[in-house]
């Protein structure tokens, strides 16, 4: 497992294993991400990447019946650590689905305003600026400013899903994580979401989930490839594409199954 | 079974002319289907039938007292005079109170079930709200009498009295039998109806909302505003029409513990009638044809309200499974 | 916005937010506490009454004289049965063929104003019911009766028969009866034999349904059926019956008449939540029936 010696690493897992119940989803994973970098996690469905990046931000537990063991430290510390409320956790690692989910009875500004009224912000002010920042961050801005108050499902699944990143960048999370945000979309939508990921990272970290190799290869800088709930090779992107270490990445990468 | 539901149609639908003699197929379908039409068009003159007959009854009264019927709250059978205005107000009143109580506890009730409890508890607690609508309303009637009144008047009441009487609503001497008991138990019998409808309001909501707020780092409860109820209002507000709409219209387990005056007054502890108990009272012993007619009047009254309540509360929920559906 | 340590110094906010979420969670479990208390009252009051009075008498025998302690209510209990029978004998096969109608042959105007109907049967008051079928029945032959009785029941009866049927035959997927009529069966044996025949558990449970609710209603009998104190004598005469019975029973003014009240109460509870339940039984087993 390597990582870019001289930046630093933001975000870790350590061992991490994770139950549906009775069954193992995911087997000691070791895992890091460093500072403003995309990180990508591919893998054959069922393998369990969407379990373990919905770990990363305590969702996971949220599933009744659900187990996890292991930690993962945000900037040293454990988020896992008795008495550390996952509410607090998920303030500062945010998340953005598959399927775009903006709230339905609310406005554009709403949406993306939602986080921040949860956090106490309520002056005007600082919420439109706040708006308007992330909207842009998100590629949006554009085409939506004269249009704030209609409501956020009026707009095309690309959009909505930009509207979502706005959403949650509102709150300025060190870390963004992304459970194949792209795969509900059209081509010409993704690729600007593709785009940009790449001028977000230079504020944030981004953690992203994709069925898509080629996805990967575009916009991340290190890649991690999961196969049956373990981690089986962690390596820069350029280098996992090219040469990998692991015959079965090989395998997967090259089509040979998945 | 067939051969007795068929047995059953032919008994009841008047026989058509067959023009062919042959157990020809299609004949044979044609008559299935004039036979069931028959019946439809026979529950439709039914329903007819019904409402010119209550007009058709309540005519004398319409006649002789015209609209001053709605606003006078004189009822006076010895003179002849007849104004509903005291069991309108009586029916409006008890159903509000019905609405204050039950509606909070209602929509507790199925935010709980659907958002809160794991399954199995959850489908246990949902069996026993609904149960609530399984019981006779004249049960109600008995527990109300013997249960609820005795409390009112021991308990509850003179604690109100106590601590709020100077509000002119706890005016008065508790006796037990009033508003206020009637509509207690008249929230006992609407809230399986509102709670059956959130939780179909709620139930409707994709997951992905919650996980929306969640991934936001709401709270549980913040989820639930955000995501549930902000998104359910319009349907919470047919759950609750449709609520209104049955309260309206009880007639047992009101007359029972309300006390059957026929006056307005502003105290809650004061004896009450509503439309329903009204009727339920005097029907049998109405001494004139007028008072008859008058009471016939009152239903016509109560059907009218009812079925324009009824008709809003299916317009609303239309309209929330419209946008539901975007 | 800086990244803060996450051993929190949680600010007050954050705090105040945790406390109104275990706050409001714990309203809401309160709330389904108070809303199933007064069944739970409702319940251990009508066995606790009830229970001491159930006996032999109170089926077999007739009331006695005003005052006097002793008797039963056997004629009401017979009263419920007969009223019953006759209001399921005309509402049961109207509420099936209104729903078979609405589903197989649902477009049109007729379909329209039926269910409209349907459902402004279903909405209106019980006591309204009971003075249409007074209109209709008591005025012109001039006193109660227990046909009157069960043509208000019967009426009751055809809106919640007609609505479950019509929903269960809409749920037999449209292949099934392809399938039928690919096999040549006409269209009016596919719906019988194949559709109804498929659906007749849980139009059962509609019926079951129906009935608890007849046996339950009171109002619509107060001036039909009206009441007696003897054994049922004709359908053209008044006729007891359990409900109307427990509201006599309950509104006098002797404690050995409220204690036959509570004890007929306790029948009709629980012939209805036994009916209940059984619906549910039924409804449960079949994965397809429920949402």
């Amino acid at each position: 497992m390597e990582s870019s010696a001289s930046e630093k690493v933001i975000l870790k897992a350590i061992d991490l294993n994770a139950w549906f119940g009775q069954v193992h989803a995911t087997r000691g994973i070791h895992f890091q991400a460093a500072e403003n970098t995309v990180n990508a996690l591919i893998g054959p469905s069922g393998c369990g990447k969407s379990t373990f990046i919905r770990c990363l931000n305590r969702l996971h537990e949220e599933i009744p019946g659900t187990r996890i063991e292991g930690q993962v430290l945000l900037n040293g510390e454990d988020i896992y650590t008795k008495g550390i409320d996952p509410v607090s956790v998920r303030r500062k690692i945010g998340m953005v689905f598959q399927k775009p989910n903006p709230f339905p009875s609310m406005s554009i500004f709403d949406n993306v305003a939602a986080g921040l009224k949860l956090a106490g912000i309520n002056k005007r002010s600082l919420l439109i600026e706040v708006v308007e920042k992330s909207l842009r961050q998100a590629a949006l801005w554009e085409e939506v400013k004269d249009k704030l108050k209609s409501p956020g499902t009026m707009l095309s699944g690309g959009q909505q899903q930009r509207l979502c990143i706005a959403r949650a960048l509102a709150v300025s999370p060190p870390v963004l994580l992304m459970d194949e945000p792209t795969s509900a979309l059209d081509p010409i939508s993704t690729a600007k979401i593709e785009e940009l990921l790449i001028e977000l990272k230079k504020e944030i970290t981004i953690v992203i989930v994709t069925h898509n190799m080629q996805q990967a290869a575009r916009v991340s800088d290190t890649t991690a490839f999961f196969l049956m709930g373990e981690l089986i090779e962690l390596a820069e992107t350029s280098q996992m594409f090219t040469n990998p270490k692991d015959n079965r990445t090989e395998d997967y990468i090259t089509g040979r199954f998945g | 079974m067939t051969k007795a539901v068929i047995a059953g149609l032919r008994v009841v639908i008047p026989r058509v002319k067959k023009t062919s003699k042959k157990r020809d197929v299609h004949a044979g379908d044609r008559l299935f289907f004039y036979s069931l039409r028959g019946l439809g068009i026979f529950v439709l003159s039914l329903l007819a039938l019904f409402i010119i007959y209550l007009f058709h009854l309540s005519w004398p009264a319409l006649q002789r007292f015209g609209f001053h019927f709605l606003v006078n709250d004189q009822w006076n059978p010895v003179s002849e005079e007849f104004g509903a205005a005291a069991f309108i107000f009586g029916t409006l009143v008890s159903s509000l109170i019905a609405l204050l109580i039950a509606v909070p506890v209602s929509v507790g009730v199925a935010l709980f079930l659907t958002e809160l409890s794991p399954s199995r508890p959850a489908a246990v607690i949902g069996f026993l709200v609904e149960m609530l609508a399984a019981i006779p309303s004249v049960v109600y009637g008995l527990w109300g009498i013997f249960v609820l009144v005795p409390l009112l008047r021991t308990s509850i009441e003179p604690c109100l009295r106590k601590y709020l009487g100077f509000l002119p609503f706890f005016k008065g001497a508790p006796f037990g039998v009033g508003m206020l008991a009637a509509g207690m138990i008249l929230a006992i019998m609407i809230t399986p109806t509102i709670s059956a409808i959130c939780r179909e309001v709620f139930r409707a909501i994709p997951r992905s909302q919650r996980e929306a707020a969640r991934g936001l780092g709401a709270t549980r409860w913040e989820t639930i505003r955000l995501a549930v109820i902000r998104s359910s209002r319009l349907g919470i507000l047919g759950a609750v029409t449709l609520g209104l709409g049955r309260a309206l219209g009880e007639t047992m387990a009101v007359t029972m513990v309300i006390g059957n005056r026929d006056e307005i007054s502003w105290s809650l502890f004061a004896p009450a009638q509503t439309m329903a108990s009204v009727i339920a009272n005097e029907y049998t012993e109405a001494t004139s044809d007028v008072h008859l007619s008058a009471l016939a009047a009152v239903g016509l009254a109560l059907f009218g309200v009812s079925f324009v309540i009824n008709l809003f509360a299916r317009l609303v929920i239309w309209q929330a499974k419209k946008r539901q559906a975007l | 916005m800086m990244i803060s340590a996450l051993r929190d110094r949680l600010s007050v906010r954050d705090v105040r937010r945790t406390m109104v979420n275990r706050l409001m969670l714990t309203i809401l479990m309160l709330a389904s506490v108070v809303a199933i208390f007064p069944l739970i009252s409702v319940l251990v009051y009508v066995i606790q009454q009830g229970w001491p009075a159930l006996n032999r008498d109170l089926f077999l025998l007739l009331p006695r004289p005003v005052g006097e302690v002793g008797g039963g209510m056997g004629h009401a209990f017979l009263g419920t049965l007969i009223l019953i029978s006759m209001a399921s004998a005309v509402g049961i096969p109207l509420g099936i063929g209104v729903g078979l109608y609405l589903s197989e042959y649902g477009i049109g105007k007729i379909a329209v104003w039926l269910r409209f109907a349907i459902d402004l049967l279903a909405s209106t008051p019980s006591i309204i019911i009971g003075i249409f079928a007074y209109a209709l029945l008591v005025v012109p032959l001039k006193h109660f009766s227990a046909l009157a009785g069960s043509l208000a029941l019967a009426i009751m009866m055809i809106p919640t028969v007609a609505r479950t049927t019509e929903e269960l035959l809409k749920l037999v997927p449209i292949h099934v009866r392809e399938a039928g009529l690919a096999l040549g069966l006409s269209r009016r044996k596919v719906i019988l034999r194949i559709v109804l025949r498929g659906s007749i558990g849980g139009i059962m449970t509609g019926v079951m349904l129906a009935v608890a609710r007849a046996a339950g209603e009171t109002a619509p009998l107060l001036f039909t059926a009206f009441n007696t104190s003897f054994w049922p004598k004709g359908i053209f005469e008044p006729i007891a019956s359990i409900p109307v019975q427990i509201y006599n029973y309950a509104i006098s003014p002797y404690d050995d008449w409220h204690q036959k009240a509570w004890a007929g109460a306790l029948v009709l509870v629980l012939f209805v939540l036994l009916l209940n339940v059984m619906t549910r039984l039924i409804l449960q087993r079949k994965p397809t029936v429920r949402e």
